[in-house]
Formats: structure tokens, C-alpha cells, sequence
């Protein structure tokens, strides 16, 4: 039997504004337990929330980024649960009204071009944090993420295979560092996916019954998530069993899902108008004003780079897809005013010495100008293509200025052409075996003597003018 | 709607209550006054009127994105039945 599979994605991620949506308690990562919190965000009796207005403008520009319609008169609503990550035994969401509605995302996958629809986007807040103490057998609870902002972004079930689902979570990512409301960082849980995913027989057109997998937090673990829960699925329904509507649990070390321990009820939310927070009312203007302070957008921009500077398709989207890059690209070219190559330096060096060093884009420390700077010091000669690349890598993990560090350290290549003949003369004395073997008609030797000439050099000569010298002094001979 | 008693174990296991047979018909008892009075309120005619929920006609009530700072930690966790290394101690809760 052939089977079909579908997939929908929800989405959180932590926004970056310095507070917590709902008390003025930092957002900020780390710190000793206990030490971001305050009556507001611990849930303490008869304390009451203020929204924090940045976390509607942030909310407002994701939606616009995505090609939402924006709900401009929208509120909160009480999710009710106990557990003890949620000190108010309820968290503020939005169900009812959330803020953004029916968006999409444009995603490609080997050429082919899909739009998956975002079905809402809400605001809310995270839960705290809870840690297992073995010594006494019980769990601590640490509240300084317990109020930090949240989007759920959720999707539509458009998704048919892990690729798309891959490609969608890398355009939103994207999206969301190019507009400054998150830094997405999943190893900190700034961004994590739930999968909700259902199996059917091809020719059947009602969905599976689908599970839910939460919180998977790499992209490649969601990918060997979908396919582990794919073919349990289909393993499921071969042996004529049914699929169970669950929340699963991915462990990635292990390969496999196992259901949640079942929390009886716990899908009964009794949802409620949250009355603690007053409506939320976004005018015409306030979301004109976000509209035209938005920048351009990767898709934007991908079509531009290509467009303006002619470069290829494949290398514009590894540029355009990580703001870091991008900002390194247009840094550099603005300096040296040469975007074929600051763009092959960025395909080539750049990603070689980020992946050399497991350096990810967003924590590259260079000041880009020094790349454009690089570039214009190679286009005049001043060094050759390999020391520029040796000084590159200087500029990569010590982020030194390139101009200095070729004077102090003398990198000029030597540009005084009787200096560079006399050491090819030199060379060629040194040597009378491989000059013999010349005249013998071996071609090869010339490579050699040019080799040694480079290494008396330092390697700080023109490759063209030692090659053009070498060639003229063998002919003398 | 009618309380019965397996709505009301139901309640109380969402509320996380454990409650004794009396005051389980005691509950019931209340629960369906309140219901009741629904019903009353359900005879309202209220097809021309909004939905509301919130009293008052206020809206966009905001801060700003200005960090204070937090409160003492032990201030905190002053009330916690059971505190250890700076965190609140409960069970042991697996998710
Ligand atoms: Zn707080």
C-alpha cells in the first residue's frame, strides 16, 4: 500500500524584546534561577499583567512579513492547566481572536515552488522552567523564562513531505531575524516546532488521524522525527491497527516517538476571556507605519541580488537566507563595489572558515568592512591571492584590520621587478640540475624553479610577473 | 446542561480538588443553581448585541519595553511551602 502523508507545524518563538510581555522582569537568557521574576510573573494573588506594547508591534510586523491579515481588534483569553511550570495554573494566550490570520509563506523544493498557508499567528507567554533534582528525588522550578513573549505561528496541514517542512522552518527563521523580532536560536529554545503529522492510503481523501510531536528543537532531529513518526504510522495501520490521536515525544538518541504520559482531560482547556487584559485595537496607521518600516524581505531580496549583480541563483540563496550573510555582503560591497566578488569570497572563505570553526552566521564576529577592505588591497596588487586568503583568515577569528596587519607583518608582495629577476637569477644558478633537465626538454622544471623563486619571495610577489621572468631567463639560457 | 455526580468527579479532577461524597453533593447542589440562572440569563433575546468581555470601555493599555528591576529572590520565595538552591520544589513532574 502507498501512503500519503501530511503535516501541519506550530511554531513558537521567543521574541527579543528586553522585558516580559505581561511585567518589566528582563528577558534575558541565563542567570541564576529565580532572579528574572517578580509577583507579576510568579503568578502571586491579586497581581495584575500590563502588555508590553513592543510585543504587539513585533507581533504586527511577523504578521505583515508573512502575508497576514492583520485582526485589529483582538484580545487575550486564559488557557487553563496545572503544572508547575505555569504558576497562575493558566497561561494568556489567544484563541478567539489572535492577532494574525491567514498568511502564507512561499517555500521551493527542488525547483518547485509552493505556498504553505499560516492559518494564525498568537501572542502569548512562555511557561518557566522545570529542572529534575535526583538527590531528592524532585523537580525544581526556575521562573525567569516563565513570561517572556511567545508567537505560535501555526500552518495550515500543507505540508507532504520533511523537505518542505525543512524549507519552511528555514524561510521562517529567516524571515524572522531579517525583521529583528527574534534571534531564533533553537539550541536556547528561542524557536521550537510541534509536528502535527497523519498517514492516509493514496486514494483516500479524508486525513489520518493525526499525532503531535512537541518542542523538537534542531532541524535535523524534526527531520528524522517525521520520518520515524511516518513510518510508524504506516507500520500502525499495515498491521490493521488504528493510530491513536496523541502528543508523542521525540527522543532523538534513541530514533523513536513514545506517547506522552497520557494526562487525562488535559486537552479540556476551558478557555475563557482573559479579563485581567482590556481589547487590544490596532488602527489603519499603526499598521502603515510598521508596513513601511519593515525591510526587504529574503524573497526580495534574493530576486534583487540576482537581478542588480547577476549572480547565481544558488549563491544568493545561501546569502540571502541568514541576515549575517547578508549584512557581510552588503557591508563588503559597499566598500570594494565589487558583489561577484565579495559574494565568491563569502561562498568560498567565509563559509569555509564558519565551517572550519563551527562558528554558526549569527555569532561571526568580523567587522565586514574589513572583507571590502581585503578585496580592494587584492584588486591593487598591494598582496597576492593567498596571502589575501591567509589574511582572511586573520580577519575571521581575530577580526583584525587587514591594511595594518599586512604593513606590520609586511605582506606587500615585492613589486620591484629587478629585485623579483634577481632572485630568479639566483634560483636558476642555484639549481644546474633542473636547468640541465630544462634544456632536456622537460617542461616540468620550469614549475619547480618558479616554486623555489615564490618560496625566496615569501610568496609576496605577483604569480603573473615571477612566471613572466622565469619564462624570459630560461630562454636566455 | 444538568450536573451530574460524573460531571462533578470530572470537575474536580480539572481542579485538581479531592473531594469527600458531601461536599461533592454539595457542589453539585450550587453548580446547578448557577446553571439554572444561565438558562434565565439564555431567555435574553441578545441577537443585535456584541459579544463583550470586559466591563468597561477600555482599550490599549500598554507598557513600555523598559526593564525594572526584578524582585528580591527570597522575597519570592517567601511563601513556597518547599524551596531549594533558589527554585521552588515540587514533585517530581515528568512531562
Ligand atoms: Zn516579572
Amino acid at each position: 500500500m502507498e501512503f500519503l502523508t501530511t503535516m501541519g507545524l506550530e511554531v513558537h518563538c521567543e521574541l527579543s524584546t528586553k522585558t516580559k510581555i505581561f511585567c518589566s522582569c528582563s528577558t534575558e537568557f541565563g542567570g541564576e534561577p529565580n532572579t528574572h521574576v517578580c509577583e507579576v510573573c510568579t503568578g502571586m494573588p491579586g497581581s495584575l499583567p500590563m502588555l508590553n506594547e513592543q510585543v504587539v508591534e513585533y507581533a504586527i510586523r511577523t504578521g505583515l512579513a508573512t502575508n497576514c491579515t492583520i485582526t485589529q481588534y483582538n484580545k487575550f483569553d486564559r488557557k487553563n492547566y496545572f503544572y508547575p511550570d505555569l504558576p497562575k495554573a493558566y497561561q494568556v494566550s489567544q484563541l478567539y481572536m489572535p492577532i494574525c490570520q491567514n498568511g502564507h509563506i512561499d517555500i521551493e523544493v527542488n525547483g518547485v515552488k509552493k505556498a504553505i498557508r499560516i492559518k494564525e499567528i498568537h501572542m502569548e507567554e512562555d511557561a518557566g522552567k522545570l529542572i529534575h533534582d535526583p538527590w531528592d528525588d524532585c523537580s525544581l522550578v526556575d521562573y525567569n523564562r516563565c513570561g517572556v513573549p511567545l508567537l505560535e505561528i501555526v500552518s495550515e496541514p500543507d505540508f507532504e513531505s520533511g523537505d518542505e517542512v525543512i524549507a519552511y522552518l528555514t524561510k521562517l527563521k529567516s524571515i524572522l531575524q531579517y525583521i529583528d523580532v527574534s534571534d531564533c536560536k533553537m539550541e536556547q529554545g528561542s524557536l521550537r516546532a510541534d509536528v502535527n503529522l497523519s498517514v492516509r492510503p493514496v486514494g483516500q481523501t479524508e486525513l489520518g488521524t493525526r499525532t503531535e510531536m512537541k518542542n523538537i528543537n534542531s532541524f535535523k532531529a524534526i527531520a528524522r522525527a517525521i520520518e520515524g513518526e511516518r513510518k510508524r504510522q504506516i507500520e500502525v495501520i499495515t498491521d490493521g491497527k488504528k493510530v491513536v490521536q496523541e502528543t508523542r515525544r521525540w527522543d532523538d538518541n534513541k530514533g523513536s516517538s513514545f506517547a506522552m504520559r497520557s494526562k487525562e482531560n488535559a486537552q479540556d482547556y476551558r478557555y475563557f476571556p482573559e479579563p485581567d487584559l482590556v481589547p487590544i485595537e490596532i488602527s489603519d496607521e499603526w499598521i502603515e507605519k510598521v508596513k513601511n518600516g519593515l525591510p526587504e524581505l529574503p524573497t526580495a531580496k534574493k530576486e534583487r541580488y540576482i537581478a542588480e549583480y547577476g549572480l547565481p541563483e544558488y549563491d544568493v540563496d545561501i546569502i540571502t537566507g541568514s541576515k549575517y550573510l547578508v549584512k557581510i555582503f552588503e557591508k563588503a560591497t559597499e566598500i570594494c563595489g565589487e558583489p561577484k566578488e565579495v559574494s565568491n569570497w563569502i561562498m568560498g572563505e567565509v563559509l569555509r572558515m564558519a565551517s572550519e570553526t563551527s562558528t554558526e552566521f549569527e555569532d561571526i564576529k568580523f567587522n565586514p568592512d574589513s572583507l571590502g577592505k581585503l578585496i580592494v588591497i587584492l584588486k591593487n596588487k598591494v598582496i597576492n591571492r593567498n596571502t589575501a586568503k591567509e589574511v582572511f583568515e586573520k580577519v575571521f577569528t581575530d577580526d583584525i584590520d587587514p591594511e595594518k596587519y599586512i604593513k606590520e607583518n609586511g605582506l606587500e608582495m615585492v613589486t620591484d621587478n629587478g629585485a623579483v629577476e634577481a632572485i630568479v637569477k639566483a634560483v636558476i644558478e642555484a639549481n644546474p640540475k633542473a636547468v640541465a633537465e630544462f634544456k632536456g626538454g622537460s617542461a616540468k622544471v620550469k614549475g619547480f624553479i618558479i616554486g623555489q623563486c615564490m618560496k625566496q619571495l615569501k610568496g609576496k610577489a605577483d604569480p603573473g610577473t615571477v612566471n613572466k621572468i622565469v619564462a624570459e631567463e630560461l630562454e636566455k639560457l | 446542561m444538568i450536573i451530574d455526580d460524573k460531571m462533578i468527579d470530572y470537575i474536580g479532577e480539572l481542579a485538581r480538588l479531592k473531594l469527600k461524597q458531601e461536599e461533592k453533593e454539595n457542589a453539585k447542589n450550587e453548580i446547578n443553581k448557577i446553571i439554572d440562572y444561565m438558562d434565565v440569563l439564555n431567555t435574553i433575546d441578545t441577537s443585535n448585541i456584541e459579544a463583550m468581555s470586559h466591563a468597561f470601555p477600555v482599550k490599549n493599555v500598554f507598557r513600555k519595553d523598559d526593564v525594572m528591576p526584578s524582585k528580591d529572590r527570597d522575597d519570592i520565595l517567601l511563601n513556597a511551602p518547599n524551596k531549594k538552591d533558589g527554585a521552588f520544589k515540587v514533585p517530581k513532574t515528568f512531562e
